[in-house]
């Protein structure tokens, strides 16, 4: 749970007046673009950044104060790795088990995740996708109450993923608490039963993916010769958007009407459609939508 | 997507860390494999110390200018560069880089954190000086040394005090600048202190101001403190009052100026 949650880098705000909760046997996703604060919130939670204001409280303790009680309690697994690189992949995960008096089977983490063809490995060896896998099975060894992680399936090839997500949903069901930040929208859409939308340190929009989804549909259509699209969207009175060149997007729920209306207004302009697309918002374009379109 | 209903129940808390000493030990377990897996490590730790042993012992090309046996002057010397090579060079390289990696960040979130994590790097450090002591000491031993049984303690306590204080300053070091620099600097003054830091041959054999200073440096103190006690069972009191000093000054320095993340 954080409320009112600010950390700053010398002049540079990188998490303002955030507020958000985790509950137990849920997904919790931060999706938010690079910058946005997202990591830094996270360590906050973990105790690794002391917060400039507001409060964390992390299974109902003070990260910072009470991070003894809490080091055993959560499972971490941190954006950069944090594994030590001239050891093998099998002796770090035995090391960080042997740790926790009552620790997950290795045998158990390394079936699940695939990791047992490259166990006597170095860890500087390994491709970014094996890293991750032996880092996600780093932070459930303890059998944590809370996991969070930064980044899961970042470098991760779609098998890796599809067991990262199996196994997170797992955690859900035995009542873990679960939190993830990712850039990832098939990933929120996958596995959070709640997205807190993240942007320039603070909440811009939280619910779960239905609920951010929900709102009107949307038609897609390909025009590659280009669409006068003000006097579209006066046509089919909705508001019309050039998502990527030729690429238009109509803001409207893809009834028969509407489409009527539609292609007749292409047909008024002699714009050749090539592909027309009738469907819902996607998570990612309520992101887009939220934090814009260009780069930073 | 999930369905599943939200849920504010608590898991059965089913996590618990093992107890702390087992946490330390786990931990110096881990870090001495480290530091003696790697080939650099065993060259600088263990090679190079006894190539010095064997050389310096079994030649006189070299004039020392000692009197007495050769050996009962250089095997403690040897034995003092070899706790300076693990202590500050090895550790400072090895932390330097875990802290690259965000290892430590990592490990202070687990139940170790920071507190075992330093326990477990002087543990390492520990563990790898008995094995380095038994080795040198062994071969020292062959070569035809005979320490002053009497004086082991004493001697003994110097070793812990100057691995106090470089294992404090490797993190100082580790702590403070980029791991590549550490990379430099730990090897540079190692060099620098093996030939002018009276490690490994006595202060007296110095030139000029450098045989009036060394002995007030940690590394001349620890040289000095090995030799006297060992040679002649005498207790180095000035040498070990030195030791502590630094141990102190280097502790508050690192507790002050050191970043685990």
């Amino acid at each position: 749970m954080i409320s009112d949650l600010v950390k700053r880098y010398g002049a540079t705000l990188a998490v303002d007046d955030l507020s958000f909760e985790a509950a137990f046997g849920q997904v919790t996703a931060v999706l938010g673009p690079n910058g946005a604060g997202k990591t830094s919130t996270l360590e906050c939670l973990v105790g690794l950044r002391k917060p400039d204001g507001g409060t964390v409280r992390v299974l109902d303790l003070d990260p910072v104060r009470d991070a003894k009680a809490l080091r055993a309690r959560t499972g971490v697994m941190l954006q950069d790795g944090g594994l030590t690189l001239g050891a093998r992949a099998g002796d770090v995960l035995r090391h960080i088990a042997s740790l926790y008096a009552t620790p997950r089977p290795v045998e158990e983490l390394v079936e699940r995740l695939s990791l047992a063809s490259f166990l006597r490995t170095g860890v500087r060896h390994l491709s970014g996708g094996q890293r991750q896998r032996l880092a996600l099975a780093v932070a459930l060894v303890g059998r944590p109450e809370l996991v969070l992680l930064d980044e899961p399936s970042a470098g991760m090839d779609p098998q890796s993923r599809r067991v990262v997500w199996d196994l997170v949903s797992e955690l859900r069901s035995e009542g873990v608490a679960v939190l993830l930040t990712t850039h990832l929208m098939d990933e929120a859409e996958a596995l959070a039963d709640a997205v807190v939308v993240v942007d320039h340190g603070t909440v811009i929009a939280r619910g779960t993916v239905a609920e951010l989804t929900r709102s009107t549909g949307l038609v897609r259509l390909t025009v590659p010769d280009g669409l006068d699209t003000a006097a579209l969207a006066s046509t089919v009175d909705a508001p019309v958007r050039e998502a990527a060149p030729g690429q238009y997007v109509v803001e409207g729920a893809g009834t028969p009407e509407l489409l009527a209306t539609l292609t007749a207004a292409c047909a008024a302009q002699g714009a050749q459609i090539t592909s027309l697309d009738v469907g819902r918002r996607t998570l990612e374009d309520v992101f887009l939508d939220l934090t814009g379109r260009q780069l930073r | 997507m999930s369905s599943s209903e939200p849920t504010r129940a608590r898991p059965a808390p089913a996590s618990a860390p093992a107890s702390p000493v087992r946490r330390v030990l786990a931990q110096s377990r881990f870090e001495a494999r480290a530091l003696l897996g790697r080939s650099e490590q065993v060259l600088l730790a263990l090679v190079l110390p006894a190539l010095a042993l064997v050389l310096l012992s079994a030649t006189d090309a070299v004039d020392l200018g000692l009197g007495g046996s050769r050996i009962d002057t250089i095997a403690p010397g040897v034995l003092a560069l070899a706790v300076l090579a693990t202590a500050f060079t090895a550790q400072a390289i090895m932390t330097a880089f875990d802290r690259r990696a965000g290892v430590l960040r990592l490990l202070a979130t687990t139940p170790l954190g920071p507190g075992g994590l330093l326990g477990g790097s002087v543990g390492g450090v520990v563990v790898v000086q008995v094995v380095q002591t038994v080795l040198l000491g062994g071969l020292a031993l062959g070569i035809g040394w005979r320490p002053a049984v009497v004086a082991i303690p004493a001697a003994i306590l110097a070793g812990f005090l100057a691995t106090a204080t470089f294992t404090a300053l490797a993190l100082l070091l580790a702590g403070t600048l980029r791991a590549e620099a550490v990379l430099g600097v730990a090897n540079l003054l190692f060099v620098l202190l093996a030939a002018g830091g009276a490690v490994l041959l006595p202060a007296a054999n110095l030139p000029g101001p450098f045989a009036a200073i060394a002995p007030y440096l940690p590394t001349g103190a620890l040289g000095e403190a090995l030799r006297t006690s060992l040679a002649t069972g005498a207790f180095p009191a000035r040498d070990l009052a030195v030791l502590a000093v630094w141990a102190v000054l280097t502790s508050l320095a690192t507790r002050r100026w050191f970043r685990w993340f």
